[in-house]
């Protein structure tokens, strides 16, 4: 029974929180998916606009340096820029102009170097013929190199300018570029911790120290990604199996690539924050959903509980009371068939008493009128049982009449008294003489009291007693007691004594006599109460009103 | 005894019929005249043959039941007193008999005492 409402509660608290964390469980995916791509672009955008920024502040820096040889190499003739004292003072103005200008040399035709200022004089008269980036400033007539060690075994960069004349002649001015000024550069892009940018040439060679990838021109170990001129993002594994988001974007015009590098777990960890969050405020509902359709499906339960219960106590009240009716409707169809025989006695017996009135002189006389007195008192006797199984039998039929409480009780222990006899029980009536009679059904206040000196008898040893008392409470109720000294029970059989299948006599007991008649009392207006201590006799005490004010007491 | 001195003729309508016979033959042996019918079709019979002084009915008869023979009895003859007989204790048979018009009603077994006292008042108040 309690299963059964255990297993409802259980499946409609699953179909709701099951209805209810759907949807949350589906818009909490979502979320997390939307969340994540935005989140992983919003941390990628300003690394990529700064990672773009940066290449035009390098490119910027190149072209104004180019610029400057293109201008130095087309201004001054190729006499002027071999006279060393004059390309020293013209080194001194640009290295006033632009910072990063380490030298400046003036290369013939052939490769040969002409003349030289700055800081590394044993390179006066070095043939550059075989160099990579002679070749290069031959076919391009501009050219910015890559960062090479050179003769000089340092790195450095390279702007080299050719001019050719009108009439053939050719030249080189060639400038060197202390790498460090790509540093400062970098260092301007003020990165936060974790994030290494550099500069990277197109066969994956660093032009510029990293942090975590290798000095300058060590190799930088991860693959290059495909060429592109916007500041384009990759996820990928560094060479040590790190996953990272790279941000690159290629040169125009040189063979520079600019990168900056970002462990993905930074990235993530703001993210994870979040997920945490979004995971926490899910359990969260779910939880809240769940403890809210539990309490509130509980009290639903409870109260079909409640209802199932009443419904079937008033449907056994009903059985039961039919039950009696049919009980009363036998007991008045045996006792009127027994009384036809039992009238054929009493008559062929009084027609022999009738006869012997005749017969003066019979012998034995004595004997005769002896044995026929003591039929006819049978017969008395038979009577009585069966005018009591049809008073019994009428008593089931419902009506609200005069009753005198006290007879009452007497009669019911008529039916009782061989029981208290056998079980040598005493009972003591303790009956007021001013009870007012009260207006109420017989049979069922017979059975109420049929009921509770039942059990009373039952709760007492061989030897107790049982004191049954009435009296006038004088405010509209009388008070009728049922007080023995029989086993008593326990505060849990008491709280439990009018709940329906309720019962202490495990095999026996349907568990409803108290339930029923508790029924009977409170429809009648009337009240029980049970006082009762383990060992020491139970007290049942029934006030009933004198007056039967319930309307409508049906036949129930 | 001074019963017998009554004369009485007594109808008994019963199906018992040891019942019926005995009490009769008692009856007999105090100077009524009793007769016996086993139904309400030959009481009714019976009265259009005889005239008696009073009526003994049971109420469960076979066939017409006693209520409805009291109810034909009273049609016909209604100066002719009758007595309800019932199996039954409640009040319910014997207020239903005094209703339809019979003069006293006594339930089974019966006290031929109370009996005797009852044809006494019903000759007393004629």
């Amino acid at each position: 029974m309690t299963s059964q409402y255990e297993s409802l509660h259980r499946k409609i608290v699953m179909i709701m929180a099951a209805a209810a964390t759907t949807p949350l469980l589906i818009l909490a995916a979502i979320n997390f998916v939307e969340f994540q791509e935005s989140f992983i672009l919003d941390s990628q955008n300003p690394f990529r606009a700064m990672v773009l920024k940066s290449k035009s502040s390098f490119e910027l820096f190149f072209a104004e340096r180019a610029s400057t040889i293109s201008l130095i190499a087309s201004s001054y003739s190729y006499e002027e820029l071999a006279d060393s004292a004059k390309l020293q003072r013209i080194f001194q103005v640009m290295q006033k102009e632009f910072s990063g200008f380490v030298d400046l040399g003036l290369i013939s035709g052939q490769g040969r170097l002409v003349s030289y200022a700055g800081p590394h004089k044993e390179l006066q008269g070095v043939d550059y013929s075989s160099q990579d980036w002679f070749h290069k400033v031959h076919s391009q007539h501009r050219f910015i190199s890559e960062v090479f060690q050179g003769f000089r075994r340092s790195p450095h960069v390279v702007i080299a300018v050719r001019h050719i004349t009108e009439d053939g002649r050719s030249w080189i001015v060639r400038a060197t570029i202390d790498t460090s000024q790509f540093g400062k550069i970098i260092a301007a892009m003020n990165l936060e911790p974790g994030v290494d940018a550099f500069l990277v040439n197109r066969q994956g060679r660093l032009q510029t120290d990293s942090i975590y990838y290798g000095k300058a021109l060590d190799s930088l170990g991860i693959p290059m990604p495909a060429p592109t001129y916007q500041a384009n993002s990759v996820r990928t594994l560094d060479s040590q199996g790190q996953p990272i988001l790279l941000v690159y974007s290629y040169f125009a015009d040189t063979d520079y690539v600019l990168m900056a590098i970002k462990p993905t777990h930074s990235t993530l960890r703001a993210w994870s924050m979040m997920r945490l969050d979004i995971l926490l405020i899910f359990v969260v509902s779910v939880l809240l959903i769940y403890v809210v359709a539990a309490r509130s499906v509980g009290q639903l339960i409870a109260r079909l509980k409640e209802s199932d219960e009443k419904r079937e106590l008033a449907l056994l009240q009903i059985e039961h009371t039919q039950k009696l009716s049919s009980l009363g409707r036998l007991a008045a169809g045996v006792a009127h068939e027994i009384n036809n025989p039992l009238a054929i006695i009493n008559e062929k017996a009084g027609l022999l008493s009738d006869l012997m009135a005749f017969e003066p002189n019979m012998p034995r006389r004595e004997q005769f009128e002896a044995q026929l007195k003591s039929i006819r008192e049978t017969v008395g006797r038979c009577r009585d049982i069966t005018h009591r199984m049809l008073g019994f039998a009428r008593r089931m039929e419902v009506k609200i009449e005069e009753l005198d409480v006290n007879a009452m009780i007497q009669d019911t222990l008529l039916f009782l008294e061989k029981e208290a006899i056998h079980r040598k029980v005493c009972i003591i009536q303790d009956l007021a003489e001013d009870l007012p009679k009260i207006s109420s059904d017989r049979g069922q206040l017979q059975q109420v009291f049929l009921n509770v000196l039942t059990n009373a008898l039952a709760a007492v040893d061989k030897g107790g007693e049982t004191v049954i008392s009435t009296r006038d409470r004088g405010d509209g109720f009388i008070k009728v007691s049922f007080a023995d000294n029989g086993c008593g029970m326990s505060e849990e059989t008491q709280k439990h004594i009018f709940e329906p299948f309720f019962t202490t006599k495990k095999e026996e007991g349907t568990g409803l006599g108290m339930a029923i008649i508790y029924g009977i009392v409170k429809r009648h207006g009337g009240d029980i109460q049970v006082q009762s201590q383990l060992g020491c006799g139970t007290t049942v005490t029934v006030v009933l009103p004198v007056k039967h004010s319930i309307a409508g007491v049906s036949g129930a | 005894m001074a019963v017998g001195t009554m004369g009485l003729h007594v109808l008994l309508v019963d199906d018992e019929a040891e019942f019926a016979s005995t009490l009769a033959e008692r009856l007999s042996l105090r100077g009524f005249q009793a007769k016996v019918a086993r139904d309400g079709e030959s009481a009714l019979a019976r009265l259009g043959e005889e005239s008696f002084d009073v009526v003994l009915l049971d109420m469960m008869l076979p066939g017409m039941h006693g209520l409805d023979v009291l109810r034909r009895v009273r049609e016909a003859l209604p100066d002719l007193p009758v007595v309800m007989l019932t199996g039954r204790v409640g009040a319910r048979d014997g207020i239903d008999g005094m209703k339809g018009g019979a003069k006293a009603y006594l339930s089974k077994p019966v006290d031929i005492q109370e009996l005797l006292d009852v044809f006494h008042s019903l000759k007393e108040t004629g």
